[in-house]
């Protein structure tokens, strides 16, 4: 007995014990902080307060697929939410025929309907990820510094969009996108779930995932093995930007309004989301499952902390602190596997 | 004041050995400088010249050995430690700050004043002086980004001055210098000999060893091969005691039989490092050619022009004037995937900078620029095909892994080699360039390589082989260039060429003074 442990301490198997914990750490997080939870405060476990958990998370969820693939170039996107705040007054603009009758109500509400807002809200993300993109790729200005600017740009935008007002009070078939169910569950979860399926076979299997891992892993290896560097770190703020459309559609139908100031904090959230589910931010290691876990985890824990009527003031300290040791492990991990 | 066999020894270091994983850098090396001489430290690149002085410059701890200074036996613990007793390193690649005054870069750590305020005047004043004692004729308060690389080395070696160095080592100090620069150069090490200050110097322009040196130390392989003074030396004898190691492990290439038409012709290659510097010229007019199932050596030390030319043929750089032609046609090669186009692979000189995904599976590595061999409709990457295609180049290349989905960065340097080499296979090129294909892998792996390039010319492909190992580029080669400076110096047969003709062409100045 003594002999056998002995050997799995040592070498090649303690290595792999501390690789596997170290890939699924995100996930075994998860189930501890669920179980605690649910020890906590039976409410918790309730399929309703679950249900809840998910499609809360579903649009930052939405957001943090779209911004795998921007860290996964070892980028980042600071302007997400005020993408999708613009994105949002756009497509109740459209929903509503304009911005004169922004306060009636449900169905009396004339306009495009609910296809064409959904359009417009998913095309003002791409035209504002491409922007972005070709910002970073042609001037050469670093993504930090890039999307910092966009994250004013966009809110500004937003703000004389709409003249500091709400767009509110949309017709059903719009606002089942954020408030409907099929079956039990709520369409946004559906859709979010949906959205990280696609990406992850896009991520996975497909040559332009794997061209995205190649440039955030060593962006001169593939230049010199024949990639396009440029086109693929510009295609990945389209990506994120389309996501910040389709959260914006989602966000407006659940809360049946569109404001400026939505998604204000967004980008926290969402690079947390990401981070959290093992996404290094110096690029190139990464997965949308990560992803998901990352997002369902910080949905989790803010949601049991209300729960236990923890401020949310707190809770935003916990999310902070949380960010930095989930770099920490991660930097930590790296070393480990660099010496073995 | 000229130095002779009686001055006192200022530097003695014996028996320093230095061994990295895999390599034994240095072995039981002996290197004496005596007070105010200038000594040439010569050796090809990988030596261990630069391990040597990394030792003395307190950057590395020796493995065994002593160091003695002055007299005494010291240990240097770290650079700090090394200037403290007297000796400074300058490197080819200044350690300045460009946005920092001379005088800020000079005193750089040392700055004179109170614990917590810089006193100014006095820093500029003794600037000053220093700059004046070698001739620098700058304001102290001048912005290093302002002046020419001649006179930052000068700034260089007024902060050495200020250290109270005793002994000055200058890595190729006129490796980016014009001629007449250089003459100022010499003036200044001149200076400080008759000061008594000793300089080693780093040079791969044989020529300055007889210009300027008293005595030498050649180092082959990280031993200790000669020294003596210059004044009872020729350049060959210097030259062969740099080549002449055991060349039995490489076999010379038996020569092709027929040799195909030219596959890739380059025509009056010209390229400058930075649009704004006229003086920093890269590629000089490189033009040569290469043919269908030829292997063809491009000789020359770093930073000769091979790695550049072979860049800038893959469109990994820009040039700014010259032709490539493919197959006879002139093809236009703005980035490395207009070469793949073009059927051309580039293996890069750095395998893990410039090659690898360390931190992607061999299958991912191996596949990268192959994506049309392995998709389905178009995008979607088919993990049959790539598992084939990985057995496939397994199987050519004997690469020896436990599975594709390993990391590549866990496979030892020959096989990382392979999966590269793979890389550029898979795409069936018709040219292909490897810059040092065999640079920090073992003798095994290195003959395998070796015969993997023989087997692809014989199949057709035309390589250009570049190495700073002579035996390698001889054993490989039908046909050699030689580069010096950014331009090919001369073109020898490989069947019969030697190694010191090869390093007379490599060091040689074909052109006068300017």
């Amino acid at each position: 007995m003594t002999n056998t442990s002995l050997k799995t301490t040592s070498g090649e198997n303690s290595f792999d014990a501390f690789g596997f914990i170290a890939r699924f750490a995100p996930l075994i997080f998860l189930l501890v902080l669920m179980a605690a939870f649910a020890i906590l405060e039976p409410r918790f476990l309730s399929s309703i307060n679950l249900f809840n958990v998910m499609r809360q998370v579903s649009i930052t969820g939405l957001l943090a697929i779209g911004m795998t693939f921007v860290i996964l170039t070892a980028g980042i996107d600071l302007s997400v939410g005020s993408l999708l705040a613009f994105a949002g007054l756009v497509a109740a603009a459209v929903a509503k025929g304009g911005l004169q009758d922004r306060f009636t109500v449900g169905d009396d509400a004339v306009g495009y309907g609910w296809q064409l807002a959904a359009l417009a809200a998913i095309a003002v993300g791409l035209a504002g990820g491409y922007l972005q993109g070709i910002a970073i790729t042609r001037l050469k200005v670093p993504p930090f510094v890039v999307t910092l600017g966009g994250m004013s740009v966009f809110r500004g935008a937003a703000l004389l969009f709409a003249a500091g007002g709400p767009i509110s009070g949309f017709d059903k078939a719009f606002t089942w996108w954020g408030q409907g169910k099929i079956g039990p569950v709520p369409v946004p979860v559906i859709i979010f779930l949906f959205a990280a399926l696609i990406a992850h076979i896009v991520l996975r299997y497909m040559r332009f995932g794997r061209r995205v891992y190649a440039v955030g892993g060593n962006p001169e290896a593939a230049r010199l093995s024949g990639l396009n560097v440029n086109a693929i770190i510009c295609s990945v703020y389209v990506i994120m930007g389309f996501f910040a459309g389709l959260g914006a559609f989602v966000l407006a139908a659940r809360l049946n309004s569109a404001e400026a100031v939505a998604g204000t904090g967004y980008e926290l959230t969402v690079i947390a989301s990401v981070v959290i589910g093992g996404t290094s931010l110096f690029g190139g290691v990464g997965s949308i499952f990560g992803t998901v876990i990352g997002t369902i985890l910080i949905g989790v824990l803010l949601n049991g902390l209300v729960l236990m009527n923890v401020s949310s003031y707190v809770q935003q300290i916990i999310i902070g602190v949380i960010i930095v040791l989930a770099v920490a492990f991660d930097t930590f991990a790296k070393s480990r596997r660099r010496k073995a | 004041m000229s130095t002779s066999e009686d001055s006192p020894t200022l530097l003695r270091m014996v028996g320093i050995s230095k061994s990295f994983p895999g390599v034994k850098a240095l072995e039981s090396v002996d290197f004496t400088v005596i007070e105010g001489e200038i000594h040439a430290f010569l050796g090809e690149n990988g030596a261990g010249k630069s391990t040597l002085l990394k030792i003395l410059s307190g950057a590395q701890p020796p493995d065994t050995g002593t160091i003695e200074f002055e007299g005494k036996p010291v240990v240097f613990n770290s650079p700090q430690d090394a200037q403290r007793s007297g000796i400074v390193t300058i490197y080819q690649e200044f350690t300045l700050a460009p946005d920092m005054t001379i005088a800020e870069n000079v005193f750089v750590g040392r700055e004179p004043g109170s614990r917590f305020f810089v006193n100014h005047a006095r820093m500029e004043d003794e600037t000053r002086t220093l700059c004046k004692r070698i001739g620098l004729d700058r304001d102290p308060g001048t912005r290093v980004r302002d002046l020419a690389v001649a006179e930052q080395q000068m700034v260089e070696i007024a902060r050495a001055l200020s250290m109270k160095s005793r002994l000055i080592v200058m890595d190729e100090p006129t490796s980016a210098l014009s001629r007449s620069e250089v003459e100022k150069l010499y003036l200044i090490v001149r200076a400080l000999k008759a000061e008594g200050i000793s300089t080693i110097f780093v040079t791969h322009r044989l020529e300055e060893v007889f210009e300027i040196c008293d005595s030498y130390t050649v180092l082959r392989d990280g031993r200790h091969v000669g020294a003596g003074f210059v004044k009872d030396i020729t350049i060959e004898g210097i030259i062969r005691m740099m080549v002449g190691r055991d060349v039995g492990l490489l076999a010379q290439r038996q020569s092709t039989t027929s040799r195909g038409e030219v596959a890739l012709e380059v025509r009056q290659l010209f390229r400058r490092r930075k649009a704004a510097d006229a003086s920093a010229i890269e590629l000089h007019g490189v033009s040569f050619a290469v043919h269908k199932g030829e292997i063809l050596g491009i000789a020359g030390l770093v930073g000769a022009g091979r790695t550049e030319s072979a860049r800038a043929i893959f469109g990994a750089d820009q040039i700014d004037s010259g032709t490539v032609l493919v197959d006879g046609k002139v093809v236009n090669i703005r980035n490395p995937s207009d070469a793949i186009r073009c059927g051309i692979g580039l293996v890069p000189e750095d395998r893990k900078q410039q090659a690898l995904f360390l931190g992607l599976a061999i299958r991912t590595n191996l596949s990268m620029a192959a994506h049309d061999r392995i998709c389905n409709w178009g995008s979607f990457i088919s993990a049959r095909k790539e598992q084939s295609l990985v057995e496939e180049y397994r199987k050519a290349l004997n690469i020896r892994m436990a599975s594709g989905d390993q990391l590549v960065g866990n496979l030892s340097g020959g096989n990382q080699q392979k999966v590269v080499l793979a890389r550029w296979l898979a795409l069936r090129p018709r040219v292909l360039i490897v810059d040092e294909p065999t640079r920090g892998i073992d003798v095994g792996a290195k003959v395998e390589v070796h015969n993997l390039l023989i087997e692809m010319a014989k199949a057709g492909i035309a390589i250009i082989a570049i190495s700073s190992e002579l035996p390698e580029i001889l054993a490989l080669s039908d046909r050699i260039v030689t580069m010096r400076e950014g331009r090919v110096t001369g073109e020898v047969q490989g069947r019969g060429a030697t190694q010191e003709h090869l390093m007379t062409l490599m060091t040689l100045s074909t052109r006068k003074a300017a």
